[in-house]
């Protein structure tokens, strides 16, 4: 079974963002980038599943600029096979994403793609289930277990009321939540292994796929700030405050 | 120019996030009809002719919408779709899991978790955990919108009389199906729709302890949330998790007890009326938007507050 597996270089989930003066967006110069740590969950599943025996070859893919090249080393440091970058310095939408995907899975026949459930920088969570329409295949969206059978895969998700279990026929589409598993460092050894991997590079050009954007950003703002509260000394000024003054409880 | 709401529900009533979407729907301004896909889902289309501002009910009523399966739901929508100008849908698990594969198939670029409608082709929606507010403009012929429930009043669920028309189904996809589901049960007010929440972190240190969260919300009528670490620790279900990746909430009061205040656990609950935040670490980034703060041990104050209420 072949896995693919779509890595995002994304702000580090540690980095409290900074919205530009002129509104134009978001200041990411000298900011740490990370993979998609939603990514990182997949990738882990790719390998446990080859691990166990039941996937033979993982294939990191990243759409971005020429520096998500170090995300996709550190994907296959975690254990991909080799990576492709399909490199763009431009804001690629869901839509296209999916799309660029999509020519690469018709080249690659992956049998499962597995990947993460929303990237935490434009918060979209979009591009899985775009994937498995344009191939008229299964999703299974935000998994947190697997269990791969021949010719189908049951999927346990977390939903809003709690969790579902469906079965899906494959190939298949799956999204990462966060509790499907715990990803590994990589170590050392895989670190220098992962900088002999296979890194092939194109572009969506070579693909051809249309990256035209359908949304336009007019403005990016902060959002509206807290002003600062108090701090009460005691359990009876608290309740005192909730009553008498916010009068949110009687 | 009409609008399409696509109704969440459990075959017998109506979730409260499809009021809130109906409220987003009627705010683009147009003519808003709701599209019930279910099976055995009469009381549902009933409900939803009821909601104040909807003219008309598609009740799609077919076995394979037991369960809401997206491979047999966007299609359903995608034959729709010429006759609407857009298509609204809660950003629950369950909207989230539909809209984008509708929108894939319509060639359409999705706009997710709307906080506002500006005009409409314009919306606001948070990026980055929230820590910024994006503007845009849709140049697609139909937009597919998912709208976030926290920022639209519910409609009143009240006031209508909508005519429903059946429409019929596409048929089961063969791709997918439903296997089983594990449930949460409980007499607690809904997460999203709580007037009141309260919250435990991983300072609550066990799924026991979390016994006196519980305790507090029961005294309070409120609804129980938790922070990821907490739902990691296995003290209570995912369901609970308030964040960037879980639910967003906005009560009238949010009581975090041993949350530490990551910026993807205020993503889910910076919008709540008054906060209160009661940790022992007086460092703790949770104070910065809490509105009153404790700084306590949990295990005296929580009960203490409990007795006291
Ligand atoms: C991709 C991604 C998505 C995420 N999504 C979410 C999300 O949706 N929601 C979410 O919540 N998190 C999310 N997180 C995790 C987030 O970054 C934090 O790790 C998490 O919120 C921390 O939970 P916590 O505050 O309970 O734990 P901690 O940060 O460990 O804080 C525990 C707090 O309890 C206090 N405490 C301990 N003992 C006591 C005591 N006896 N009395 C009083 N106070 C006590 C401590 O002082 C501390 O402040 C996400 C992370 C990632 C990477």
């Amino acid at each position: 079974m072949k896995i693919l597996v779509p890595v995002k270089r994304v702000v580090d989930f540690n980095v409290k963002i900074r919205v530009k003066s002129d509104n134009s967006g978001v200041d990411l110069a000298n900011v740490k980038m990370s993979v998609n740590p939603f990514d990182e969950i997949a990738i882990e599943e790719a390998v446990r599943l080859k691990e166990s025996g039941k996937a033979t070859e993982i294939i990191a893919v990243s759409i971005g600029p020429e520096k998500a090249q170090e995300q996709l080393r550190t994907a296959m440091a975690i254990g991909a096979d080799r990576g492709i970058l399909v490199q763009t310095d431009d804001e690629v939408e869901p839509l296209a994403v999916a799309k660029i995907l999509k020519a690469l899975v018709d080249k690659e026949s992956p049998d499962l793609v597995i990947m993460g459930k929303q990237a935490i920088d434009d918060d979209s969570n979009q591009t899985g289930q775009m994937l498995a329409a344009l191939l008229g295949w299964a999703q299974g969206t935000f998994a947190s277990k697997l269990e791969i059978a021949d010719g189908s895969v049951k999927v346990t998700r977390e939903i809003d009321g709690g969790l579902e279990t469906l079965a899906l026929k494959t190939p298949a589409i799956i999204t990462t939540d966060l509790r499907l598993n715990e990803p590994r460092y990589a170590k050392l050894p895989d670190i220098m292994k992962a900088k002999k991997k296979e890194l092939e590079t194109m572009s969506s050009g070579d693909l051809g796929v249309d990256t035209a954007k359908r949304l336009e950003t007019l403005k990016v703002a902060e959002p509206a700030q807290r002003s600062g509260g108090i701090i009460v000394a005691s359990v009876d000024e608290l309740i005192d405050k909730l009553k008498n003054e916010a009068k949110v409880i009687s | 120019m009409s609008i399409l709401v696509l109704a969440e529900h459990d075959n017998t009533g109506l979730k409260s996030s499809t009021l809130n979407t109906i409220t987003a729907a009627k705010e683009i301004d147009g003519d808003v009809h709701v599209l019930v896909c279910g099976s055995g889902c009469d009381s549902v289309a009933q409900a939803a002719s009821k909601v104040d501002g909807v003219s008309k009910v598609l009740k799609c009523d077919a076995p394979e919408h037991e369960h809401p399966l997206a491979e047999n739901i966007a299609p359903v929508i995608v034959d729709l779709a010429p006759n609407y100008s857009h298509i609204l849908a809660p950003a629950t698990t369950f909207g989230k899991n539909i809209m984008p594969r509708a929108a894939a198939l319509l060639d359409t670029q999705q706009i997710s978790e709307i906080i506002a409608v500006d005009a409409p082709d314009t919306f606001q929606r948070p990026i980055y955990a929230g820590n910024a507010i994006a503007t845009v403009k849709s140049s697609d012929a139909i937009k597919l919108i998912t709208v976030r429930g926290t920022t639209f009043d519910a409609a009143n669920a009240e006031g209508g009389s909508a005519s429903i028309e059946d429409v019929s189904g596409k048929g089961d996809s063969g791709l997918s199906s439903f296997d089983s589901a594990e449930l949460s049960k409980s007499e607690r007010p809904e997460l999203t729709a709580a007037k009141i929440v309260v919250s435990g972190g991983r300072g609550v240190g066990s799924a026991e302890n979390f016994a006196i969260i519980e305790k507090l919300a029961d005294k309070l009528g409120a609804a129980v949330g938790a922070s990821r670490a907490a739902v990691d620790a296995g003290y209570v279900p995912n369901d609970y998790q308030v964040g960037q990746t879980g639910k967003v909430v906005a009560p009238d009061l949010y009581i975090a007890i041993g949350i530490s205040g990551a910026i993807q656990h205020l993503a889910g609950m910076k919008d709540s009326k008054v906060i209160v935040a009661i940790n022992k670490d007086e460092e703790a980034p949770i104070f910065s938007v809490a509105d009153y703060g404790l700084v306590a041990d949990l295990f005296d104050a929580v009960p203490e507050l409990e007795g006291k209420l």
